[in-house]
C-alpha cells in the first residue's frame, strides 16, 4: 500500500454552554441518586441528625435556656449543622476516597469528563443532603417542638444548608486525597464526633464542661451552628462576621492545602 | 452503524500510515522501583496489539502513560501526535481500566447515559448495548451484574464516545471462558470498525486470538515483537525427551540447556540449541532410547522469552 501520509491534530474542545450544564446536571443527578440508594449512607446520614434531635432536641420540650431562648429552637440549629456537616464528610471524604482507591476515579479521569464536574456534583449531592436534613429537622420542630419558624427563618435555615455544606465538602476533600480509603470512615468519625461535640452541637456550648469551652473558636463546626442560632437571635456573645471569617478562612485553608496534595501525587503520577 | 458486521480478516493495517500513539524510549521510575526501562511502542491506525507480559512487566503503566495518567519519566508519550495529557484528545479516546469497584447503585443505562454525555459525538444508546452485549440489562444496578456482565459495562463505557483509540488493560481478567470468548468478539467487532486497539494481556491464548501485533515485555522492557506467527517461532527453546542413564548434573554441563527434569525415568531437557545438546548426549551415552523432541507450544514460548529477559 502507498504511503498515506496522515497528520493528527488536536481539536480545542469546545462545549457549548447547554453541553457544559448537561454534564454537570448529569453528574450531579447520578452521584445524588447513588448515594440516595446506598441505603448505609442515606440511613445513617439523615437518621443520625434525626434520632438525636428526637433524643435530646424534642425531648426538651417546653424547655428554655433563659432569655427566652426555647430549647428545642436552639437545637433545631446545632442538630441542623451536625447532619449538614455528616453529608458533606461521608459524602464527599469516604466517597471520593473509596473510588479513587477502586479506580474508579482514575477511569472517569481518562474519560472526557470535565474534572470539576465530578467535584462539583459531590459539592452539591452533600448541599442536597444537607436540605433534606434540615427539612425533615425543621418539620420535627415545627410538629413536636412547639417550635414557631416564620418563613424567613425556615428559609434562611435552608439557604444556610446551601452555604454551610461547602466548608465540610472542602474538608472532605482533604481527607479523601490525605487518608487511605479503608480509614477513610474512621478517620472522618475521629474528626466528626469529637467537634461537633465540643462545638456545642450535641449539648449547648454553655453547657460544656468550663475547660473544652476556649476549643470550639478553632472549630469550624462551631461558626456554622452559631450562623444558624444567629438566624432566631440565638447567638453567642461574638461577633456574626467573626463566624463568617472562621468558616470562609477554613474552606480557603482546605482548599489550598487540597491542591497542593492534589498537585503534589500528579507530579509523582 | 453496521460497520461492526465486517470480517476481521478483512482488515488491513497500515505500516506506512502515521502512528495513532507513541511510546518513545520511555522510562517511568517510582522512586526506586523502575517500571519502564526504555519502552518503545507505536500504534497505527486499525491494528489491534497486545502487550503481553507476566504481573508486574510494565504493562498497566504502558496504558496509564498514552491515557495521560502519568507522565514519563523520561522519554516522550504522544498520542494523535500530541501530549495524552492534554484533555482534548481524551475524547477520541476509550479506555477500559482494570477497576476494583464501579458505583454499584446505579443502573447500566445510567452509567452509559453518563458516559454518553461527556463526548461530544457519543454512540446511541442501542448501538452502545447492542455491541456491548447489554441487552436486557438496562435497568439492573451494577451490583446485581454477573462477573462478566460487569466487564461488558466497563467495555460499554470505554466505546461511548465512539474513540479512534480504545486501552483495554486486562480486559479479560478474572473471566471464565464463555466470557473471556464473549469479549473477544467484542475487541474484534471493534477493529471491524477501524478503531485501534491496545490490549494489555498476561493470556497468551488472548493475544495469540486477538492481536494483529504481540509486543512482549517483562521488567518494563521490550523482549520480543512480532505476529503471533512470528513470536511463537522466534523462540528456539525445545524440549528433548528420553531415557538416558546421564544424570541432570551431566546434562546442565552441555551449553544452551534451560532446564532438566527427571520423571518416571524420563528425561526432559529443555535448551536452545537442541541439535547440539542432543549430539552431545548421544556421543556420552551411546544407549540413550525412547527419543523425541518437542516444540514449543505458545506458553513455552512466552516462558522462554520473558525468562531471557531476566
Amino acid at each position: 500500500m502507498a504511503t498515506t501520509t496522515v497528520t493528527y491534530s488536536i481539536k480545542p474542545l469546545r462545549r457549548t454552554f447547554g453541553e457544559t450544564l448537561a454534564i454537570y446536571t448529569k453528574e450531579t443527578k447520578y452521584e445524588f441518586l447513588k448515594l440516595m440508594r446506598t441505603r448505609t449512607f442515606s440511613l445513617s446520614t439523615i437518621g443520625f441528625p434525626v434520632m438525636f434531635y428526637i433524643f435530646f432536641g424534642l425531648a426538651n420540650r417546653g424547655t428554655s435556656m433563659g432569655g427566652g431562648v426555647v430549647a428545642t429552637k436552639y437545637m433545631l440549629a446545632s442538630y441542623c449543622s451536625f447532619g449538614m456537616i455528616g453529608a458533606a464528610l461521608f459524602g464527599i471524604g469516604v466517597g471520593l476516597a473509596s473510588e479513587r482507591a477502586q479506580g474508579w476515579l482514575e477511569l472517569k479521569r481518562s474519560s472526557p469528563m470535565p474534572s470539576l464536574a465530578y467535584l462539583v456534583a459531590k459539592c452539591i449531592t452533600a448541599q442536597a443532603f444537607g436540605v433534606i436534613i434540615v427539612s425533615i429537622l425543621a418539620a420535627l420542630a415545627v410538629i413536636f417542638g412547639e417550635v414557631h419558624l416564620t418563613l424567613r427563618e425556615l428559609g434562611m435555615l435552608l439557604g444556610m444548608a446551601v452555604v454551610g455544606t461547602i466548608p465540610f465538602a472542602a474538608l472532605g476533600l482533604l481527607i479523601a486525597l490525605l487518608v487511605p480509603a479503608n480509614a477513610a470512615s474512621g478517620v472522618v468519625n475521629l474528626i466528626y464526633l469529637p467537634m461537633s461535640f465540643l462545638s456545642g452541637l450535641w449539648i449547648p456550648i454553655q453547657y460544656l464542661p468550663k475547660f473544652f469551652k476556649p476549643i470550639a473558636p478553632y472549630l469550624p463546626a462551631y461558626h456554622l451552628a452559631q450562623l444558624l442560632e444567629t438566624i432566631f437571635g440565638y447567638q453567642g456573645p461574638a461577633a456574626t462576621s467573626s463566624h463568617w471569617l472562621g468558616l470562609a478562612g477554613f474552606t480557603l485553608l482546605m482548599l489550598g492545602v487540597s491542591w497542593a496534595v492534589f498537585h503534589r501525587t500528579e507530579q509523582d503520577a | 452503524m453496521v460497520m461492526d458486521q465486517v470480517e476481521v480478516g478483512t482488515i488491513e493495517f497500515v505500516r506506512n500510515a502515521a502512528p495513532i500513539a507513541v511510546l518513545d524510549n520511555v522510562t517511568k521510575k517510582y522512586g526506586a522501583i523502575t517500571a519502564l526501562d526504555g519502552l518503545s511502542l507505536v500504534l497505527r491506525p486499525g491494528e489491534i496489539v497486545a502487550l503481553l507480559g507476566p504481573n508486574g512487566a510494565g504493562k498497566s503503566t504502558a496504558v496509564r502513560l498514552l491515557l495521560g495518567l502519568s507522565s514519563p519519566s523520561t522519554g516522550t508519550a504522544r498520542i494523535f501526535g500530541g501530549d495524552p495529557r492534554v484533555a482534548e484528545t481524551r475524547t477520541r479516546i476509550g479506555a477500559m481500566l482494570q477497576v476494583a469497584a464501579v458505583p454499584k447503585t446505579l443502573k447500566v443505562k445510567e452509567h452509559i447515559d453518563l458516559f454518553r454525555s461527556y463526548s461530544p459525538k457519543p454512540l446511541s444508546v442501542a448501538d452502545i448495548v447492542r455491541i456491548a452485549q447489554l441487552e436486557g440489562l438496562e435497568d439492573r444496578l451494577f451490583q446485581a451484574l454477573s462477573g462478566g456482565q460487569k466487564q461488558r459495562l466497563l467495555f460499554g463505557l470505554a466505546i461511548c464516545g465512539d474513540p479512534e483509540i480504545v486501552f483495554l488493560d486486562e480486559p479479560t481478567v478474572g473471566l471464565d471462558i464463555e466470557a473471556r470468548r464473549g469479549l473477544w468478539e467484542q475487541i474484534r467487532s471493534l477493529a471491524a470498525r477501524g478503531k485501534t486497539v491496545l490490549l494489555t494481556t498476561h493470556y497468551l491464548e488472548e493475544a495469540d486470538a486477538l492481536a494483529h501485533r504481540i509486543v512482549v515485555i517483562n521488567k518494563g522492557k521490550v523482549v520480543s515483537e512480532g505476529t503471533p506467527r512470528e513470536i511463537k517461532s522466534r523462540t528456539s527453546a525445545r524440549k528433548i525427551r528420553c531415557v538416558t542413564t546421564l544424570s541432570t548434573a551431566q546434562i546442565w554441563t552441555m551449553p544452551g540447556v534451560v532446564d532438566v527434569r527427571v520423571s518416571d525415568g524420563i528425561t526432559t531437557v529443555t535448551a536452545g540449541n537442541v541439535e547440539a545438546v542432543l549430539r552431545l548426549m548421544l556421543t556420552w551415552d551411546e544407549e540413550l532410547s525412547g527419543l523425541e523432541i518437542v516444540s514449543p507450544g505458545l506458553e513455552d514460548a512466552f516462558l522462554a522469552l520473558t525468562q531471557g529477559g531476566r
